[in-house]
């Protein structure tokens, strides 16, 4: 198994005492890998509880971080209100996804992390209202052309992105977990039926997954994403969550148990795997006995590609086998999205289609 | 690498016309030494394949990231400036940042919000130069939320148009090579005087918020403005109020709390300068 190069960025979130002893250069390195991978207000929750006294410059970048991120924070419970407002006619549970979620459930991992869309969970048979409801609140569907919207509505595990047309914030509204092209099936009822209200008791419909779930959910997203371009902050959310949450002993029984019940227990693995070998993420070896004998454990060559491709770890090494690997894992993932005969057509028309707009632009300066 | 105050500035760039804008208007600038903290880490760059030699571009990156559309190459200096612009108004550092050009005599600054085309950088430049204010910045007030204090950022001054050859007429002037067809029309830079750099770690507070527009020849006029309004007038021209959120919010109340603020109309430069000195002296 090949150990990770030196990192920095992951010796001050793992230990972040060790900062104090950093020189101005290793500062730079330090904050620059930190903004680069999305993991700055990340960076300053752990040297803000480690008690670190950071030099001013530095901590000048550490502070804008955290006040950004508190600023998303509101603006996010903002954002799910005006969500709740116009779905609440409907008296549907709405289930949060990732970033909201953990904001709403007021979990560890909101704190110092940056976001971007609110992705948000319901039944299928809701989706038609909720998207009428969703426009006549000011959402507009994002997508425009005719492929694109086709594609979305018949194999993906989410409606088109729509984007509120004041505010310009994006919102996700998905049906499933993943693809209805992909070969786990993931029964989303499960996660819809687990979910709790928030402790906001004014947004009632709105609910967060179960803990069990959420760590799901971050982890089969993770390796199914074809882009790694936030995974180690992505990385960083689990471990954060685990240490958070694992504490019931029974913890690790159900989440092994909803991972299988949900076909989703290799994804998981594969997610965790890579938790505790980048961030050291505490995983009892049961957890992952049990999820291998769900048919979860991780082919070394998976793990290899994996590594390598996370930005900000292999970074000094040759930059073609981070790209290779990135290009396995975009390749992977829209395997794992489609089934080959759904999946040629798709790239081809993509190609051409972006092929017709660059020209397009060319004609027109 | 440079302390341009409040920052420290890494600027690498293989162009010639970097090389001369820098030695023209950056010597009198502390140098640092490597083992400094860096808060911007910035290249300007040829473009790359076919473009390094056909209609020649120049590209901007912030930390290795190209951050901008190219630019024709002879832009590369004003790219730099924009660039660095934009690096303050939107790296998240915990200050304020507005649109706004700010001098300071001791440590009472006047501050001067504007819309582009409202002559704010020919009287900016018209106060430093003439009028004996030390320049904070042309175009950025920066202040610091905690201490209500505006951090000095002198840097050369640019300038629009006919304001080129109005201020290229002052005693002693140091101007750079004209840029003609920018996305703002013929540009051109001036040094500010020496005596702003060499202050530049001295912080000042707003005593005085001005809002300047020019009219050809039109009458000169000043009248007093309530903090309501210069309050929302301002955050039309704050860059990242929206996202510093609350502390934003406090720190622009706490700011005009102590501050008299008015809206003036001039048709000269001379007009502008009378204005101000009105104002600041009463």
């Amino acid at each position: 198994m090949t150990s990770l190069p030196d990192s920095l960025l992951l010796d001050i979130l793992k230990i972040p005492q060790n900062a104090s002893k950093l020189d101005p250069s290793q500062w730079v390195t330090l904050i620059h890998d930190a903004r680069a991978t999305n993991l700055l207000g990340s960076l300053a929750r752990r040297l803000d509880a480690g008690q670190v006294t950071v030099p001013p410059g530095p901590k000048r970048h550490l502070d804008g971080a955290t006040q950004l991120g508190h600023r998303q924070r509101r603006s996010v419970k903002w954002e799910v209100n005006e969500i709740h407002n116009a779905l609440r006619p409907l008296q549907r549970p709405i289930v949060l996804l990732k970033g909201a979620a953990y904001v709403l459930a007021v979990h560890p991992a909101s704190l110092g992390r940056l976001f971007g869309d609110i992705d948000i969970l319901v039944d299928k048979d809701a989706l038609g209202d909720v998207e009428s409801r969703l426009m006549l609140n000011g959402w507009v569907s994002a997508k425009a052309s005719p492929y694109d919207q086709r594609y979305y509505r018949k194999w993906m595990h989410e409606l088109p992105p729509m984007t509120n047309v004041k505010r310009g914030t994006v919102l996700d509204i998905h049906h499933n977990i993943l693809p209805t092209t992909s070969n786990a099936r993931p029964d989303p009822q499960n996660i819809i039926a687990r979910s709790t209200q928030t402790a906001d008791t004014s947004i009632p419909w709105m609910r967060v997954p179960c803990p069990e779930d959420l760590l799901i959910h971050s982890l089969t997203h993770l390796v199914h994403e074809g882009e790694l371009g936030n995974g180690l902050r992505d990385l960083n959310d689990i471990d954060v969550m685990v240490r958070a949450c694992a504490y019931p002993s029974d913890f690790w029984h159900r989440f092994v148990e909803f991972a299988e019940c949900m076909q989703l227990s290799a994804q998981v693995a594969l997610g965790l795997t890579l938790a505790q070998r980048v961030f050291a993420t505490p995983i009892p070896e049961s957890a992952f006995k049990a999820l291998a004998g769900g048919g979860g454990a991780p082919p070394r060559w998976l793990l290899w590609v994996y590594l390598r491709a996370l930005p900000g770890l292999f970074d000094k090494q040759p930059q073609w086998t981070a790209m290779l690997a990135r290009w396995v894992i975009y390749v992977r993932s829209h395997a794992l999205r489609m089934p080959i005969h759904l999946l040629v057509p798709h790239l081809l028309i993509k190609g051409f289609s972006r092929l017709a707009i660059s020209k397009k632009q060319e004609e027109t300066p | 690498m440079l302390r341009i105050a409040p920052f420290n500035v890494r600027i690498r760039s293989p162009l010639a016309t970097v090389k001369d804008h820098f030695q023209r208007f950056y010597t009198k600038y502390p140098v640092l030494d490597q083992a400094s903290f860096v808060d911007f880490d910035l290249r300007v760059c040829p473009g790359v394949g076919i473009r390094r030699f056909w209609k020649p571009q120049s590209r901007f990156f912030l930390d290795e990231v190209d951050a901008f559309f190219p630019l024709p190459q002879q832009q590369a200096a004003p790219m730099f400036e924009w660039g660095l612009n934009w690096c303050v108004a939107s790296r998240p550092l915990g200050y304020l940042v507005m649109h706004a050009g700010v001098l300071a005599k001791r440590n009472a600054a006047l501050m001067m919000p504007g819309h582009p085309g409202a002559g704010k950088s020919t009287l900016t430049a018209s106060l430093n130069l003439l009028g004996g204010w030390r320049l904070l910045s042309d175009e950025l007030a920066i202040l610091d939320p905690e201490t209500g204090d505006l951090l000095p950022h002198p840097r050369p001054i640019c300038l629009k148009n006919e304001a080129i050859d109005i201020v290229a007429g002052f005693d002693g002037s140091v101007m750079g090579p004209k840029y003609t067809d920018t996305r703002k029309g013929t540009i051109s830079h001036v040094s500010c005087d020496q005596r702003s750099i060499e202050n530049a770690a001295n912080r000042a507070k707003v005593n005085w918020v001005v809002f300047p527009r020019f009219e050809k020849g039109c009458r000169a006029k000043s009248s007093e403005l309530s903090r309501v309004e210069a309050f929302s007038m301002i955050s039309e021209q704050s860059f990242n109020r929206e996202r510093m959120g609350e502390a934003g919010f406090d720190a622009m109340c706490a700011m005009l709390d102590n501050a008299s603020c008015y809206q003036i109309q001039y048709g000269s430069t001379q007009a502008g300068l009378d204005l101000i000195k009105g104002i600041t002296e009463r």
